[in-house]
């Protein structure tokens, strides 16, 4: 066995789960936290042998001692910094400033409409049921060290809501920034998602920094519950910082006939990692998962991907793609697993990587699980230049091979915005692919 | 230290030509596996266990010069520094290494061995019996082998033809003595001892295996081949295989594996290693045929093996072909470092996992060299409580400028008790380079079942088309007679699997 | 030669066949016409063994056999042919190869010797040349990366080399161009003999044109609705399955 000694590494977030618990707060979440808290003791910190972050380094971000956060920098930001990250009046758009809920910042917000959204820390407050029952039980077991961290230090975060038969009119829009105020903290993000049976709604979660460029770990958890006939549509933006280190987990869990989008772009700062487990728990549910991947410098971005067949007829697709520059690396894991029992799976993956820099790495490891026989399952993984043919063929139409490359790229990267519902939200994300790759 | 005559317990086979007969009938009613018997014979065996005493006791026996005892003790005392991998997607209970046997060889009427003809016949007629004559009158054409029984080489056929061409095949031992400075020179430089705990095992107590060298500019004139046997009880064979390939030469290596069946499990941990030079060729053919256990999982043997071949000159290609039909578990990549420019690895494998078998296997491309192309082909079959993984890693080094990888993976399953996996790695840190990988998982298809049969075709003949089909582009890379062996090798392993 | 009577037939639970009644004689040509979705392709498969389609009454017998306990290798020993309206593909097995185990397993089991290699490429040649079929095909796999009309005309080669008494031809003709369609009725046309019976089951007049049938049926709704000599496959041509459709409305 190999043994490492995190114990040093661990000690100040220790001692800031010990200082939580001398916190007043309900009994179930101090049950809740303290699980949390003796799981994150019992697992390693990540390092190299550890197949899960065998090609992800992280120890900038468990080198680094952050400390807690301990009040938001709300209030050196005025509506106008945080106006330009929102997209439009009537959508729902709660605001998070360094892990807090900042109502005022916010529009549409509350229990008023179809929908309901509130923050988790009032929510907690307020003693609702639907906190007690899902929060931390739609991730369960799974997750990794960073999600026990969360759930045990978790302050505030996110409540969406979505009744039964509730299809919502409007988007709901996340945005989780981080201020001057989060210098050398973590910041523990938690949203609980839960969508009740033929819901159907879209929620945007964007991570983001203001002010300068502060340094900061963010480390958020999403929980999301489809019951049956549920149909979500998500969409993460992860545009951190140059100083904002990002390990983010999602976890999903699917009722029958239940349907997720999921769109993960990863376009900033300097380790990003995006965990993003699924698990179907009835017959007849499906996911499609989009990624797009643009990183540059010495940026490392890692998406995590498992999806977990525990019932028959359901349908997996997963696209990402990634392009590289600079020393800039990519890692992509997506693992399919197909329970015995598990019939008439239909699973997909593929992970396509432009390389656009000698300097850059890639490495790709999609795996397929399989425990039973009726099953259709294919992945792929491609990782290269744009297409010399294709470069060539616009050089005889009179454009330089920069040129070429570079509508290549955009072309190449654009596919996955194209696909991304909601217009306000897909011309954001392709006026930056446009102007990151398309000539000057 | 000292030897006991082990006579192994009456073997099945009692050399009378009706019952032998008798029982091949019956054995192929059953279609159980074919080459269970054990032959009776005496043989050298050492006692259990392993220390530096074992292993000074195994290079005295071979006559070993000092450096190669040197060699295996720092093999060995690195061995006993590392901890045995738990990363295969396999589980087994944990080996007793020092409840194995490290030395089992047939007692010689005399020593040493001046021709065939003092080759005991109960030997002789072991390997006749499983299809490889020793035998001048019978050899196969166009075919040298090199027999090994437990740990010894026991014959080396057509050896004298080889030697006018400069071409030396031998067993490893006699390479050891014959010719030292090319062991020396080449030995562990693909396969370092310390590059994995069964590796350096072999390090430590390697008994025998094959040598084959070919210098430079000569196409081998025939194929080479090493036929594998292990027959007596607790003994665990640790062969090393060591092919060069001079500038411009060529050669194709034939490797086929049987054991007797026993309830217990027995090790096989053995170390290949190809070196190519410039312009050079090796293709590497396999047919693993060890006993696989029974439909409990009793028995079996563990084949963990590390293979290895590097393209160290230009234009050089080293090609891996494997049908792996037999073994409980199997634990082996063989793999390809592409040093050279322009040269070229190639992966084809077929694995049937039945029964309650377990395969773990897959290869390595590490692109070092410009212009550098792999490819691999993998097909993997898994039936009844079989479990069947695909683990690849396809490397792009930075210099390995307009470097191309194409694999492919397909996995067939066969009842729904079985599991198909795949673990493939891909890193690349060249942009020139293109890297792709397909893959697929299905189980064997209704109607292309149904179409045989409206053709007149009964459901097994069907499903051993179906999968022969499957397979064909890996059986293609295999010489005659082994892809008719592989052929048949399938359908006997999978019979009774399909309900 | 073929006798089926009031077969009903499902799959996965739907009725597709609602009581067919059908009587084929040595050397007749039946046509079986009828809409998208009438059940003629059920009729096939159910005729050919199937296992996906469950006959939940009726009776068929082959050459006076009950067949329809026979798995499908049985019927076709006996000397019932399928050609697929979509021939399945077998990467890595050669046309030569498959069509040799077939023909083998047919004559052993008619106390025929098997013929051995030679003698089945000298069969395979004649053959080929009959339907006039490009001879790379016999070393290509069994339809894998076939054109659809080349897909179809494997099935007519396979129909000349198994020699069997009944084939029965599933839409053949549907997605082939005018050449491939007279290449096809050519071969089905030279196998004609007083001894073999042909099922066209087609959605089109258009084959009938090439291949003249002896009798035409229209099955619609599970059911043979119409039976006539070939007139009628000109007066559904002209009419259209409508026509059956309304004439069947004022009958009930």
């Amino acid at each position: 066995m190999h043994e490492v000694s995190n114990a040093t590494e661990k000690e100040h977030y220790i001692e800031a789960i010990e200082e939580m618990a001398s916190q007043k707060t309900p009994e179930w979440l101090a049950t809740l936290r303290e699980d949390a808290a003796k799981r994150f003791a019992e697992r390693p910190l990540p390092h190299r042998k550890l197949e899960a972050w065998r090609f992800t380094n992280v120890n900038p971000i468990i080198r680094n001692p952050f400390q807690p956060i301990a009040e938001s920098g709300v209030d050196q930001l005025a509506s106008s910094d945080v106006h330009p990250l929102l997209y439009a009046n009537d959508w729902i758009e709660l605001v998070f400033v360094d892990g807090w809920y900042a109502p005022k910042l916010s529009r549409n917000a509350g229990p008023g409409g179809a929908a309901k959204t509130a923050g988790l820390h009032e929510a907690i407050a307020a003693e609702d049921d639907l906190v007690e029952a899902h929060l931390g039980h739609v991730l369960g077991d799974g997750g990794n060290v960073f999600s026990d961290l969360n759930t045990a230090l978790a302050h505030d975060g996110a409540l969406v809501h979505i009744p039964k038969n509730v299809e919502l009119d409007r988007p709901i829009h996340l945005v989780f920034v981080s201020s001057k105020t989060a210098t050398e903290s973590v910041i523990h993000p938690r949203v609980l998602v839960i969508a009740d049976a033929n819901s159907e709604a879209t929620i945007i979660e964007s991570h983001v920094s203001l002010a300068g460029e502060p340094r900061y770990f963010s480390n958020p958890v999403t929980e999301i519950r489809l019951n049956d006939g549920a149909r979500l549509t998500r969409i993460k933006v992860l545009d951190e910082g140059p100083q904002g280190y990002h390990l983010s987990t999602t976890q999903v869990r699917q009722d029958r006939d239940s349907r997720f989008d999921g769109f993960t772009f990863s376009m900033g700062g300097p380790i990003g990692r995006n965990e993003l487990n699924i698990v179907f728990e009835g017959e007849g549910a499906e996911c499609s998962l989009r990624g797009l991947t643009l990183t540059e410098g010495s940026r490392l971005v890692d998406n995590a991907i498992s999806v977990e067949h525990h019932a028959a007829h359901c349908n997996s697709w997963i696209g990402y793609k990634s392009v590289l520059e600079d020393k800039s690396h990519s890692v992509f894991c997506g693992r399919v697993y197909v329970a015995p029992g598990a019939q008439l799976t239909d699973s997909n993956q593929l992970n396509q990587n432009l390389l656009l820099s000698d300097k850059a790495t890639v490495n790709t490891k999609p795996q397929l699980e399989i425990y039973a026989d009726d099953v259709k399952c294919t992945h792929g993984a491609t990782v290269g230049p744009p297409p010399q043919e294709l470069v060539f063929y616009f050089q005889t139409r009179g454009m330089s091979q920069a040129m070429a490359r570079g509508i290549l790229t955009y072309g190449f990267a654009d596919e996955v915005v194209n696909e991304t519902p909601l217009d306000p939200v897909r011309d954001r994300l392709d006026r930056r692919v446009f102007d990151k790759y398309s000539p000057k | 230290m000292g030897t006991t005559d082990a006579r192994p317990e009456a073997g099945k086979y009692t050399g009378s030509r009706v019952e032998q007969s008798n029982r091949e009938v019956a054995e192929l009613a059953n279609r159980e596996y074919k080459y269970g018997w054990e032959t009776s014979l005496e043989s050298d065996t050492i006692e259990r266990g392993l220390n530096e005493d074992i292993i000074r006791f195994i290079s005295e026996k071979k006559n070993e010069p000092d450096w190669l005892l040197a060699w295996r003790l720092k093999a060995y005392r690195h061995w006993q520094t590392m901890s045995e991998p738990t990363w295969a997607n396999v589980s087994y209970p944990p080996i007793d290494f020092q409840q194995q046997r490290y030395y089992s060889a047939p007692k010689r009427k005399q020593q040493p061995l001046n021709s065939l003809e003092e080759v005991d016949r109960e030997l002789l007629e072991t390997f006749e019996k499983l299809g490889i004559p020793l035998e001048e009158q019978k050899r196969l054409a166009g075919v040298a082998v090199d027999a090994v029984f437990d740990s010894v080489s026991v014959a080396t056929t057509h050896s004298e033809i080889l030697e006018k061409r400069g071409i030396i095949f031998c067993s490893f031992s006699e390479a050891v003595l014959k010719h030292p400075e090319l062991v020396q020179q080449y030995l562990g430089s693909v396969v370092p001892y310390s590059d994995n705990y069964f590796a350096a095992l072999n390090s430590a107590v390697f008994s025998d295996g094959s040598f084959c060298y070919i210098p430079k500019g000569v196409k081998c004139p025939m194929d080479l081949s090493t036929y594998f046997r292990i027959n007596a009880a607790e003994t665990g064979q640790f062969e090393r295989t060591l092919i060069i390939a001079e500038e411009g030469a060529s050669v194709n290596y034939l490797e086929g594996c049987t054991a007797p069946m026993r309830d217990e499990n027995q090790l096989h941990a053995a170390i290949v290693e190809l070196i190519a030079m410039d312009n050079a060729t090796i293709n590497y053919s396999t047919v693993q045929n060890w006993y696989a256990g029974d439909e409990e999982g009793k028995g079996g043997i563990y084949n963990f093996v590390t293979k290895r071949g590097i393209c160290k000159g230009v234009n050089s290609r080293i090609s891996w072909t494997q049908v792996e039909t037999g073994s409980a578990i199997t634990w082996k990549y063989p793999g390809c470092i592409l040093q050279g420019d322009n040269s070229v690895g190639e992966f084809y494998s077929v694995a049937l996992s039945n029964k309650r078998q377990q395969a773990d296997t897959g290869t390595k491309m590490i692109h070092m060299g410009r212009n550098t192309k792999s490819t691999i082909i993998s097909k993997t079959i898994s039936a009844a409580h079989g479990n069947n993984s695909y683990r690849g890693l396809v490397q792009v080094m930075p210099k390995a400028a307009n470097a191309r990888n194409y694999t492919q993976c397909d996995s067939l399953l066969i009842g729904d008790k079985c599991g198909a996996h795949t673990f493939p790695y891909v890193e690349v840190r060249n942009s020139s380079s293109a890297v792709e990988h397909e893959a697929s998982t299905s189980k064997i298809s209704e109607d292309q079942l149904f179409y045989c049969k409206q053709r007149g075709i009964g459901p097994e003949d069907a499903i051993s088309m179906v999968i022969n089909g499957f397979c064909k582009e890996v059986f293609d890379h295999l010489p005659m007679e082994f892809a008719v062996e592989a052929t048949n090798l399938l359908s006997v392993s999978l019979e009774g699997s399909v309900g | 030669m073929l006798e089926i009577t009031n077969i009903h037939a499902t799959v996965e639970g739907n009725e597709i066949l609602k009581g067919i009644d059908l009587q084929v004689k040595p050397g007749e040509v039946h046509a079986i016409m009828g809409p998208n979705g009438s059940g003629k392709s059920t009729l096939a498969q159910v005729l050919a063994g199937n296992e996906e389609y469950d006959v939940t009454e009726g009776a068929a017998h082959f050459l006076g056999e009950d067949v329809l306990d026979l798995p499908a290798e049985e019927r076709a020993r006996l000397g019932l042919f399928l050609a697929f309206q979509y021939p399945v593909e077998i990467p890595g097995i050669s046309n030569a190869y498959f069509l040799q185990a077939g023909l083998n397993e047919i004559r052993k089991s008619n106390g025929l010797g098997e013929l051995d290699a030679m003698e089945f490429q000298e069969l395979l040649r004649e053959k080929m040349e009959l339907v006039a079929i490009d001879p790379r095909f016999a070393d290509r796999p069994v339809n894998d990366g076939f054109s659809g009309g080349e897909k179809k005309r494997n099935e007519i080669l396979q129909m000349a080399v198994l020699e069997p008494k009944l084939a029965i031809l599933d839409e053949t003709d549907s997605g082939l161009d005018i050449d491939a369609l007279r290449i096809v009725s050519d071969g089905v046309n030279k196998l004609r003999s007083p001894e073999r019976s042909f099922i066209l089951v087609t959605h089109y007049q258009r084959l009938l044109n090439y291949i003249v049938p002896d009798y035409v049926h229209v099955l619609f709704d599970g059911r043979l609705v119409k039976s006539g000599g070939k007139e009628l496959a000109y007066e559904l041509e002209e009419k259209g399955y409508d026509w059956i459709k309304e004439e069947l409305i004022t009958a009930s």
